[in-house]
């Protein structure tokens, strides 16, 4: 094998032929190393117009690697049995030196893992980042969400608080709700006739082993697919379809250094909101830690009000809205189906657009309304989720749940209805 | 058949196809018996099952109008004991216009004993998993209503644990397989009528 060129060397290191220049040259002989930077960095193009909502992706891998990190040391301290696991917290957080940071780090980085990848799939939805060719790219950051919200529910249960438990003793209550098959398979995911320290230990084995390695893997192929299609862009064109005579985008821009530069100085910025919330309001009124959980697991005892954390909400008021049985099936079978569907919904959004626009700048009026109307139905289910029903909440709930539902049922019709601008031939 | 013999040639292929749909029908097979123990170790392992073993209950100092306290635990699960007054048979016999499974059409929710309007051995008292049939949560007894009352999502059971009508919870609460040892203690988790299927007394049962 011929060795690099000098001039392709990283790190403009000159014309001399210095031992780093030397290095890089031996190893790239083994390894592709500057053509991997190269291709995922100094030499992969991203669109020069991308603004503050392409900061969440970078920001995302950011709290991942700070969940991983905070975990790997809970871990240390952290004891899986239902006797031991809520005073092992409650060690952690009083006598470990800095345990209490390293836990609250990590419970509130549960919360701001699942804020940036909400903001990041807004961006998706305003930008039309799910059209072709990047479907499949869509389906994976679909199949991390999945995965990151049974990472969320594994982990929630592990401080054996009593919401832990009750929380626990709900959602796998729901697998109990599928016909026929449903009380066998409730009571093999919990290894026991309710939820124990068995289920305890299982949970704990796939919150810290299963899902972190199935995380990093769909990361790391969301990533391949993005570097292959390329980063979207806020106006929705393409910029690989002008490119100057050395096949480089005329709108592009090396992601390296001009993007991570952008994105150090939006990691900064989020470091500090983090920290703020961190250290003052850790707890976030009840939103990120509950109440009732600094009170050990009690099977017999219910607390009043049982709400998830609230990047679960919207879906549990969903499932709490289905009161009503359909085709002799139980209201609470449907409820799961609801919640099912409105959770993987948006995986079908590349087939239900219809618009010849991708980017909301150029859809029309209809799209918009229909975007904002998602928005407010998410914070209104969200809200609803975190308190007690009423007649009038379940009302409600219906309502919003029917909104939610009519944004990605009627799309294939109201994008096709609608009157859009024409996109500009170039960025701007 | 010689190694000459052209690769490609329509025998050969005919050849290689049922090796690889052998190879791949033994992979196949071999995967799924490899997962069984996989899967199996999930079931609820000895330990659990012997956990779930009968529990005794002393109902000695229970009252009319009372649940016993504090609950006790039959596999996990809080097992609720209720004694009632002669105006709640009453009541449980009379009104049945609200509730969704009046009659224990549900043959599953209970031992065939408790087809009746208390759903019990004796009217006087009431034994209950203390699991709302909607999403698991735990009822609250509630004396001045005379009812069990799910905190999660509003259910409520009267008190032989049938459900009311328009309430998120499907079925009645369900009643645990249990005996009279005698007149003040019962038995939960095991009954005369299946005593053969139960695990040995002597070294399990608990005394709550």
């Amino acid at each position: 094998m011929k060795p690099t060129p000098r001039s392709q060397a990283p790190f403009g290191v000159g014309s001399t032929r210095g031992p780093l220049t030397r290095l890089v040259a031996w190893v790239d002989e083994r390894f592709p190393l500057t053509r991997t930077i190269e291709d995922h960095g100094t030499k992969y193009y991203a669109p020069k117009n991308v603004n503050f909502w392409y900061l969440m992706g970078a920001l995302s891998l950011v709290v991942l690697v700070m969940q991983l990190l905070t975990g790997l040391w809970l871990t240390m301290s952290y004891v899986p049995t239902g006797d031991g696991a809520f005073a092992s917290v409650e060690y952690i957080m009083r006598d470990v030196e800095h345990g209490d940071l390293i836990r609250l780090a990590h419970s509130t980085g549960a919360s701001a893992l699942f804020a940036v990848v909400y903001l990041h799939m807004f961006r998706g939805l305003a930008y039309g980042s799910y059209r072709k060719p990047r479907e499949l790219l869509w389906l994976i950051g679909m199949a991390i969400y999945l995965v990151l919200m049974a990472e969320g529910f594994f982990g929630y249960l592990l401080p054996w608080g009593n919401m832990s438990y009750w929380a626990g003793q709900v959602i796998v209550s729901l697998v109990g709700a599928i016909p026929f098959i449903g009380e066998g398979l409730m009571e093999w995911v919990r290894g026991d006739y309710g939820i124990s320290d068995i289920t305890l230990n299982r949970f704990f084995a796939l919150h810290v082993v299963a899902l972190p390695i199935a995380l990093i893997g769909l990361v790391f192929v969301h990533i391949v697919a993005l570097h292959h299609v390329g980063s979207n862009n806020p106006d929705g064109i393409e910029i690989k379809d002008h490119k100057d005579d050395k096949g480089v985008p005329l709108d592009g821009i090396p992601f390296h250094p001009y993007c991570t530069v952008h994105d150090f100085q939006a990691t900064v910025a989020f470091l500090f909101i983090f920290c703020a919330i961190m250290f003052f309001v850790p707890e976030m009124f009840g939103y990120f830690l509950e109440k009732p959980n600094f009170e050990q697991a009690d099977p017999l005892k219910t607390p009043d009000v049982i709400a998830p954390v609230w990047y679960y909400t919207p879906f549990y008021s969903m499932l709490r809205a289905t009161t009503f049985p359909m085709f002799g099936l139980d209201a609470k079978f449907w409820g799961l189906v609801v919640m099912g569907t409105a959770i993987l919904m948006p995986a079908m959004l590349p087939w239900l657009d219809r618009s010849p626009v991708k980017s909301m700048r150029y859809k029309g009026l209809l799209s918009k309304a229909m975007l904002a109307l998602l928005v407010v139905s998410l914070f209104v289910l969200g809200y609803l989720g975190t308190i007690h029903t009423t007649d009038l909440t379940t009302a409600i709930a219906q309502v919003f749940t029917l909104i939610y539902f009519a944004y990605f049922v009627l799309m294939p019709w109201y994008t096709r209805v609608e009157k859009t601008k024409t996109p500009p031939e170039r960025v701007t | 058949m010689s190694i000459e013999k052209d690769a490609t040639s329509v025998e050969s292929k005919g050849r290689r196809y049922f090796l690889i749909g052998m190879t791949s029908a033994a992979s196949v097979a071999g995967a799924i018996g490899a997962a069984v123990p996989f899967v199996k170790s999930w079931t609820p392992s000895a330990k659990a099952r012997s956990a779930g073993a009968p529990k005794i209950c002393d109902i000695s100092r229970l009252r009319p109008g009372e649940m016993l306290a504090p609950i006790p635990a039959w596999r996990g699960k809080p097992v609720f004991v209720v004694g009632r007054t002669p105006d709640d048979i009453r009541r449980l016999e009379n009104e049945q216009d609200d509730l969704a499974d009046a009659a224990s059409e549900d043959l599953d929710r209970q031992p065939e004993y408790a087809r009746n309007p208390w759903r019990s051995r004796k009217p006087e008292l009431g034994v209950y998993i203390g699991i709302c049939t909607h999403l698991g949560c735990s009822p609250k007894y509630r004396d001045d209503e005379g009812d069990f009352y799910c905190p999660c999502h509003g259910s409520r059971f009267d008190l032989a644990g049938r459900v009311v009508k328009g309430v998120p919870a499907p079925d009645n609460l369900d009643v645990p397989p249990y005996s009279y040892l005698s007149d003040t203690e019962i038995i939960v988790g095991v009954d005369d009528e299946n005593l053969a299927a139960a695990p040995d007394l002597d070294d399990s049962t608990e005394r709550a």
